[in-house]
């Protein structure tokens, strides 16, 4: 039974149809990326799976309960984590303040007594931001606000992280870094789903990719095989062939 | 069966007024996410212009009508648009809604100032004209707007859809940046919106004074009405906006025919729009949390706990200075000021901390003073219950709309102003009709303080325990919690916090803040009235609360002395009446847009002159542990204020 399933899910703003009965799955102990287009519905399913936003229809599943209905804290409580494409740092407080605050939330009324302690600086340092630790959240740069949430969520110990392009604003040896925090979340036992765009990383730390297209579901599968997939290199490249060079062209792919 | 017909062709005809008036502000709120709580005071504004025109300049009817609708009004909203409330729809809502009672307030002050009072009357449309309905006699100016309310339908319907910039307002309504991508010009459609709603603001107010009068309140408080109509069409849907304004003209319209005009229900007749908009407002379906907001509340710095204590302990010895030498009339004004402090307090933790709007905050502070009077317990335990009544009563305000956000709790508050203003403090349970209830000073631990000037003092104690408490509460894990709701409640629901109980416990917590203040009032008055807290004081409240910085106990402080002054200034100079409200109204709006006031600069001037002078002063007195300009100010800063100068600058 994977940890989280999106089931057949559809989403219509007035005329148009963000997410047409798309279906996909993430294992716990993996890392699944979901990639696309610009607009082909990935923060959509996310806002989903969330709670941000209702589905039209389908149904998600997380660790075998169906939550389709559940509002936005209940299913974070139980041990869905996320972070956000465009930042929702808290911007006035400092970096500690941003997990502190995440902690507290996790601990709920039992731990509003009791301080905080110093996992925080610990979690920080995890992410590799510590540095940053007592300047305001709005006043630093987009990577490391990326990070920020990223640590922000690990401080309620989910079960699922669901990350939105994280690694938009890190420069290269960063985004080393975090594909291997990535890999160690992931062998923890956390599963993890990737928006990303950055198709190095993407093909370098996913153990599954789902590609969406319009909404739906073109292709799923292991990196090897979306790499030569004709379906997404049309709904990348606007054509497909049998070329090998389509390999090197998918990779170039950028933002 | 004639009563019957003739009060629907009255509700009719009061309906298709509201019709025009709230299809104008769904216009404007659908294109730019700015809510405007001005709209009623627009129509007021120009109605006074036509009336100003067609009687005293004596100019023909038609010209005047003409140069109002098709010059005036659209000018003056696009003037509006432009340069007031451009690009506020993306930023917080209560930064929207303050910048908008800022122009409700000064639009009001304007009128005062350019038509000071005097009676004034407007005759009807084709006044001796009138036809025979199955035994009504229904008059021309009836006729007219039921017929203009369709004609305004029908145009609206071939603007959006028939025309090429209807259609970039209505993908406007939907997404901004796309629309500018795709070659449309957001602001133009904007200003053209903001100029047609102010249009038919100004139409609504022109059919509707020959039945209400030329008043500044009447007018500009109808739109209440409007709110609860377009509330019906949720804010988007101009047929159901019809639909709801239809149905509120009758169902006020059968009120008047129908309900007692004695009697505690007497007072019903009156706040039907205010029942349909909490009604509505009840009803509506959840609200889905926004995200990528643009987040532009940076708050003022949190002084440390001795440094507030420092602070505090300052005022109380200046305020017992004052209590000596001060004659009673003056120290009347210092606990009236004290007490204004104090709701502004409540301020503080509701929209600074906690990024909500209420716009009847005195009603509370009413609730409070009620209760005390009541209570008859003139003591610490009736003062707490007291306060804790008016508390309760802010969570009950906040609990129907739990599942809402900003604008519609807003507009409950609103909502539940008018109903306590108009229904319940003047019932015969409570204050009476134009009555008053003694109230007691209050005895602390059996030491009754009789003196005024030592009744004073605890009200000045009762402010610093608040300040001190609120900024302990802010400090800790519930400050943290509050302004990280503030910043961005999409992440604290993924991060898993229910935000609805935190929101009905902070609407009542302020509103015990508030109630506590009313309490303390109450005993410093000895007497005290319905008109005490009229609802319509809160938004000078409001306004004076940002204008001297709504995120700092020294804005509070600063900002109960400044409302406690504007009448004392109006009766010094009583022709300067209304250029008070104006300045007040449209410095909000001016400043509306920085939360951190004028308190801030204050803090910032510290810092100027502390750093050119701290040194050599305390050089020259080795005792002295902090400046004086920083003992009086009693916030320091964890941030250098340059930064919250630069975010300031940034948004502005």
């Amino acid at each position: 039974m994977p940890l989280l399933e999106v089931d057949d899910v559809v989403v219509r703003f007035g005329g148009v149809t963000a997410v047409d009965h798309a279906s996909f799955a993430a294992e716990a102990g993996r890392i699944t990326g979901l990639i696309g287009p610009n607009g082909a519905g990935k923060t959509t399913c996310f806002n989903v799976i969330t709670g941000l936003q209702r589905p039209q229809h389908g149904a998600v599943r997380f660790a075998d309960r169906r939550i389709t209905r559940l509002p936005v804290h209940r299913r974070a409580r139980r041990g869905m984590g996320r972070t956000f494409q465009r930042l929702e740092a808290f911007g006035s407080l400092t970096v500690r303040d941003n997990v502190r605050v995440a902690q507290d939330i996790h601990r709920g009324p039992a731990g509003l007594l009791r301080p905080a302690g110093a996992d925080v600086d610990a979690l920080l340092d995890r992410v590799g931001i510590l540095a940053y630790a007592d300047e305001r959240a709005d006043s630093i740069p987009t990577g490391t606000a990326r990070l920020l949430e990223l640590a922000r969520c690990l401080a309620g110990d989910p079960k699922l992280l669901l990350l939105d392009e994280p690694s938009s604003g890190l420069d290269e040896s960063e985004t080393a870094a975090f594909g291997a925090l990535l890999a160690e979340l992931a062998a923890e036992g956390r599963g993890i789903v990737m928006v990303e765009h950055d198709m190095a990383l993407v093909m370098t730390v996913c153990d599954d990719i789902h590609v969406l297209d319009f909404g739906r579901v073109i292709a799923s599968g292991p990196p090897a095989l979306i790499r030569t997939d004709p379906e997404v290199q049309r709904a990348y490249l606007g054509y497909a062939d049998d070329d090998v060079t389509q390999e090197i062209d998918l990779e170039q792919v950028a933002p | 069966m004639s009563t019957l017909l003739s009060f629907t062709i009255l509700g009719l005809f009061t309906g298709a007024a509201y019709a025009i008036a709230a299809s104008g502000l769904v216009l404007t709120y659908t294109t730019t996410r700015v809510f405007n709580i001005a709209h009623g005071a627009f129509g007021m504004v120009m109605a006074f212009t036509f009336w100003d025109l067609s009687q005293r300049q004596g100019m023909p009817t038609w010209l005047s009508l003409v140069l109002v609708l098709g010059v005036i009004a659209p000018a003056t909203g696009w003037f509006v648009q432009r340069f007031v409330t451009r690009g506020l729809g993306e930023g917080p809502v209560s930064v929207s809604l303050v910048v908008t009672v800022g122009l409700f307030v000064g639009l009001i002050g304007l009128a005062q100032y350019i038509w000071p009072p005097e009676p004034r009357t407007l005759p009807p449309f084709l006044p001796d004209r009138g036809v025979e309905i199955g035994g009504t006699y229904v008059t021309a100016h009836q006729l007219i707007t039921i017929l203009l309310s369709a004609v305004v339908a029908a145009a609206l319907y071939l603007l959006l859809n028939r025309t090429r910039i209807g259609t970039a307002m209505r993908a406007s309504v939907d997404n901004p940046v796309l629309l500018r991508l795709f070659g449309g010009n957001p602001d133009r459609v904007a200003s053209l919106a903001w100029a047609i709603g102010v249009s038919l603001a100004a139409l609504a107010g022109i059919l509707l004074t020959p039945v209400i009068g030329l008043s500044y309140y009447d007018l500009t408080l109808l739109v209440i009405n409007a709110y609860a109509a377009a509330m019906l069409g949720r804010l988007k849907s101009l047929p159901l906006t019809f639909v709801g304004a239809m149905g509120l003209g009758i169902l006020q319209s059968f009120a008047v025919a129908y309900l007692p005009t004695d009697g505690n229900l007497a007072g019903l007749r009156a706040v039907v729009p205010a029942l349909f908009l909490f009604a509505v407002i009840v009803v509506m379906p959840q609200a889905q949390l926004r995200i990528g907001q643009v987040k532009g509340i940076v708050s003022a710095p949190v002084p440390s706990l001795v440094r507030s204590g420092v602070g505090g302990a300052a005022l109380l010895v200046l305020v017992a200075l004052l209590a000596v030498g001060m004659s009673n009339a003056n120290l009347l004004l210092v606990g009236t000021a004290a007490t204004y402090a104090m709701v502004m307090l409540s301020l503080v933790l509701l929209t600074g901390y906690g990024g909500h709007v209420s716009l009847a905050q005195f009603t509370f502070a009413g609730v409070g003073a009620l209760a005390y009077a009541k209570l008859d317990e003139p003591n610490l335990y009736g003062l707490l219950l007291a306060a804790l009544i008016a508390g309760l009563v802010g969570a009950l305000v906040a609990i129907p709309v739990l599942r809402l956000t900003g604008l519609y709790l807003a507009l409950s508050t609103l909502a539940f102003g008018v109903l306590m203003d108009k229904l319940v403090f003047q019932a015969d349970f409570a204050f009476g009709f134009n009555g008053t209830l003694p109230a007691e000073r209050l005895s602390v631990l059996g030491h009754r303080f009789d003196s005024l000037g030592g009744y004073v003092l605890v009200m000045a104690a009762f402010f610093v325990l608040m300040a001190v408490g609120l900024l302990v509460l802010r400090r800790g894990v519930l400050g943290r919690v509050l302004i990280a709701m503030r910043d961005s409640p999409a992440a604290c629901g993924t991060l898993g916090l229910d935000m609805r109980w935190f929101r009905v416990a902070l609407f009542g917590l302020s509103a015990g803040m508030a109630g506590l203040a009313g309490a303390l009032f109450a005993g410093l008055r000895g007497t005290i009235g319905a008109a005490d807290f009229q609802l319509f004081n809160s938004l000078p409240l409001l306004l004076l609360a940002v204008v001297c910085g709504v995120t700092s106990v020294t804005g509070a402080a600063m900002g109960g002395i400044g409302l406690m002054l504007l009448p004392v200034l109006q009766s010094y100079r009583p022709e300067l009446a209304g250029v008070v409200f104006a300045v007040l109204g449209f410095g909000a709006v001016a400043l509306g847009r920085d939360p951190n006031g004028l308190a801030n600069q204050l803090f910032r001037l510290g810092h100027l002159l502390d750093r050119r002078f701290g040194d050599r002063v305390r050089s020259a007195v080795p005792l002295l542990p902090l400046p004086a300009d920083r003992v009086a100010v009693d916030e320091d800063s964890e941030v250098p204020l340059t930064e919250v100068g630069a975010h300031a600058a940034a948004r502005g």
